[in-house]
């Protein structure tokens, strides 16, 4: 399955006209859209945002596609279609918005969207060239979530790059990160503040061209 | 439920064991389905030969579709699939499932799951 579709991908690589569509994944709140916001402003807008982003979990709760994004690092070119999904959870309970103030209502609409986020985020590694893995430099990332991700993303043999982000805090650990997943790329960054965002547009081209 | 000594109520919990023979006879689907049904009724299942990542990711997927006010999802934790020769063989290894309200992974790496499993 691994191998085919393997080959599968670098036959449609070879003979591909269109965008490379580049996934972003992650769990809840790992900053996947200040990411896609982070490379759409850098590359397409500087006033444009794919999507909004919060401190609540589960701000996005649709994929969202930003087509034709010119990705230039050092010479190099990468036309591509970036996907902001939503975060990737094992449970969602409504219980948890309350705290952040939504009424019971609101929390149990955010709940069954975010469900349905979920399923659409899954469904969307189908149509995917290439995915940036964002994981929360700040927290454990020996996740049952980001183990499931990488372990489809090998399976299906879907070239990806594991994205550190949040260095610009305090307690960011991305070394952590490095010695949980050694066989895999990963490039530490601050979508927020912008840092070392050239080091893996260099890292995307180089994978994902 | 049951009384402690104290005379605070207490609630079993029901582990089920699977053996990786009986996991060989089902589907993909046999097993997530077999999954999500003991899970919803409160027990932890223990699969000795684990399930694969995309078996794990097509359990995600059910149970997003299940989730209700009465069902939050599930905790799952398993090791990382070891992979043989080339990379071209790969063996799961133990998952273990439960009620995301019941159970809490508190640690985990390739090796290791910690676990707290605590009556609702």
């Amino acid at each position: 399955m691994g191998l085919r579709r393997g080959l599968l991908l670098l036959l449609r690589r070879i003979l591909r006209r269109r965008n490379t569509k580049i996934g972003i994944y992650g769990a809840p709140n790992a900053g996947k859209t200040t990411l896609a916001n982070r490379i759409i402003h850098d590359f397409l807008d500087n006033t444009e945002d794919i999507g909004v982003v919060s401190e609540i979990p589960h701000e996005t709760r649709r994929a969202f596609r930003k087509e034709g994004i010119l990705i230039t690092a050092k010479g190099a070119k990468l036309r591509v279609d970036i996907v902001d999904t939503p975060g990737l959870a094992t449970k969602i309970d409504f219980h948890d918005f309350l705290a952040y103030g939504l009424s019971e209502e609101e929390a149990k609409k955010r709940a069954k969207e975010a469900t349905e986020g979920v399923i659409e985020a899954i469904k969307w590694l189908d149509d995917l060239d290439g995915v940036l893995l964002v994981m929360d430099a700040t927290e454990d990332p020996y996740t049952q979530a980001n183990i499931v991700i990488i372990g489809n993303l090998e399976a299906r043999g879907i070239p990806f790059i594991i994205v550190a982000n949040k260095v610009d805090l305090k307690n960011a650990a991305p070394a952590r990160i490095k010695n949980a997943f050694p066989q895999h790329v990963v490039v530490p960054v601050s979508a927020l503040k912008g840092d070392n965002m050239e080091k893996l547009y260099e890292e995307m081209a180089r994978r994902f061209r | 439920m049951r009384m402690s000594g104290g005379g605070e109520e207490e609630k079993d919990i029901k582990l089920d064991l699977i053996s990786e023979d009986r996991m060989a006879s089902m589907t993909s689907m046999e097993k997530i389905r077999f999954i999500l049904d003991g899970v919803k009724l409160g027990n932890i299942v223990v699969l000795e030969g684990g399930l694969t990542p995309e078996e794990q990711m097509k359990l995600i997927e059910m149970t997003m579709s299940e989730i209700d006010e009465d069902f939050a999802g599930i905790e799952i934790g398993s090791y990382p699939v070891k992979r043989g020769f080339l990379g071209l063989r790969r063996r799961t290894r133990l998952t273990i499932v439960g009620p995301a309200n019941m159970m809490k992974t508190i640690k985990k790496d390739k090796d290791l799951i910690r676990a707290i499993i605590s009556r609702v």
